[in-house]
């Protein structure tokens, strides 16, 4: 076998039936696990199914699981993950396939706004813009979970959302978490009702798989530990 | 071309280890050990009221090598699972720096070094 040659195992299927095809893929200098699977798309099964969107790492688009780990294949290097010049390429996990490499997004979404990751704003476009000072503390913790681009790689890699379905993971409560912390959000009750309850923040056992494998290098490990402080004072009758 | 050549679920599991969840899976395997010695251990304790020969009987069992490895197992696992709690409460409830709580660990355990040596020297 020559090493020009990559050897590529794909899930094909749906979560009611799936198998791993092989395929074999010519390798190229800087070649990119979407790359690999672009070319078998166009030029051995046209029928294969995966999502891309901006190829720079901007749009969350193409996370797959690569060699069983959580990964944005458009910023991973092939080179990198090749076992014995194989690679085996599979459809996010803790999420339903629709077909191939392509899962339905929705539970990853609805959490988003069960966790109260929406904008809860009191002034009107009549009002002053609020000024926002970079250094404080509350502001810092803002900025360090806002570059998120919900690829839904730390939702895969998190055994918590595997084992507990109504979980609503590391994303959307590293979201809660930030708004939380943004002098322009008003919905400190909300956010704080959403994140302690059934599926909230205190189901993480900090086993760290987010923060291990965000692609751009958040922590919602930490993020979802702050939330944890927040509920915990807001029962014990400290800082409502 | 078929062929179905999966990863095995232990490969998937190795896959993703790293320290963290190793730390997590370590502290929840040394409770389970723990939640299962307990019993065992009260059972033991609870034959200097009802019978005190079988209970000498039995400790004399731990002079053997084989008990004393099993006491080496056992106090690890009430380090493992001490030190672990230290540290999720630590990386939970204080909200300080990774440089910081590096520090702190660090200093804990250098002082935890210097006592129990000077504990050791003192017995």
């Amino acid at each position: 076998m020559s090493s020009d040659v990559i050897q590529v195992a794909i899930q094909r299927g749906s979560s009611e039936a799936s198998h791993n095809e092989m395929f074999e893929v010519p390798a190229f200098d800087s070649q990119t696990v979407l790359d690999v699977v672009s070319w078998v798309q166009q030029n051995t099964d046209p029928t294969l199914s995966y999502r891309f969107a901006c190829r720079v790492g901007m749009c969350g688009s193409c996370a797959m699981m690569v060699n069983g780990v959580p990964r944005w294949t458009c910023r991973t290097h092939i080179s990198k993950v090749l076992v014995d010049n194989k690679v085996e390429i599979a459809p996010l996990r803790n999420l339903p396939v629709i077909k191939d490499l392509v899962v339905d997004m929705d539970p990853f979404f609805d959490k988003w706004v069960e966790a109260e990751g929406v904008h809860h704003g009191t002034l009107t476009r009549d009002d002053p813009i609020a000024p926002i000072d970079d250094t404080t503390a509350k502001r810092v913790e803002a900025n360090a979970g806002i570059e998120c681009i919900n690829c839904s790689v730390c939702y895969a890699a998190c055994d918590t959302v595997t084992a507990n379905s109504e979980y609503l993971g590391p994303a959307a409560l590293q979201r809660a978490w930030t708004l939380l912390n943004d002098a322009k959000d008003e919905g400190r009750t909300a956010i704080l009702d959403a994140v302690s309850g059934k599926g909230g923040c205190h189901n993480c056992h900090s086993m760290g798989s987010c923060t291990t494998y965000c692609p751009n290098e958040l922590d919602p490990m930490s993020a979802i530990a702050g939330l944890k402080r927040e509920t915990a004072k807001r029962f014990f009758g400290r800082g409502g | 071309m078929g062929g179905d050549i999966r990863m095995s679920r232990f490969a998937h599991i190795k896959g993703r280890a790293h320290p963290l969840w190793i730390a997590y899976i370590l502290h929840r395997i040394s409770g389970l050990a723990l939640a299962l010695f307990l019993p065992l251990h009260f059972w033991v304790l609870a034959m200097a009221m009802t019978d005190p020969s079988k209970l000498d009987a039995f400790l004399g069992m731990t002079e053997s090598v084989v008990v004393k490895v099993a006491e080496f197992g056992l106090v690890f696992l009430l380090a493992v699972h001490m030190f672990g709690g230290l540290r999720l409460m630590a990386m939970e409830w204080l909200p300080w720096s990774p440089p910081q709580k590096t520090l702190a660990a660090t200093a804990a355990a250098a002082s935890f070094l210097i006592a129990t040596l000077f504990f050791l020297k003192a017995v």
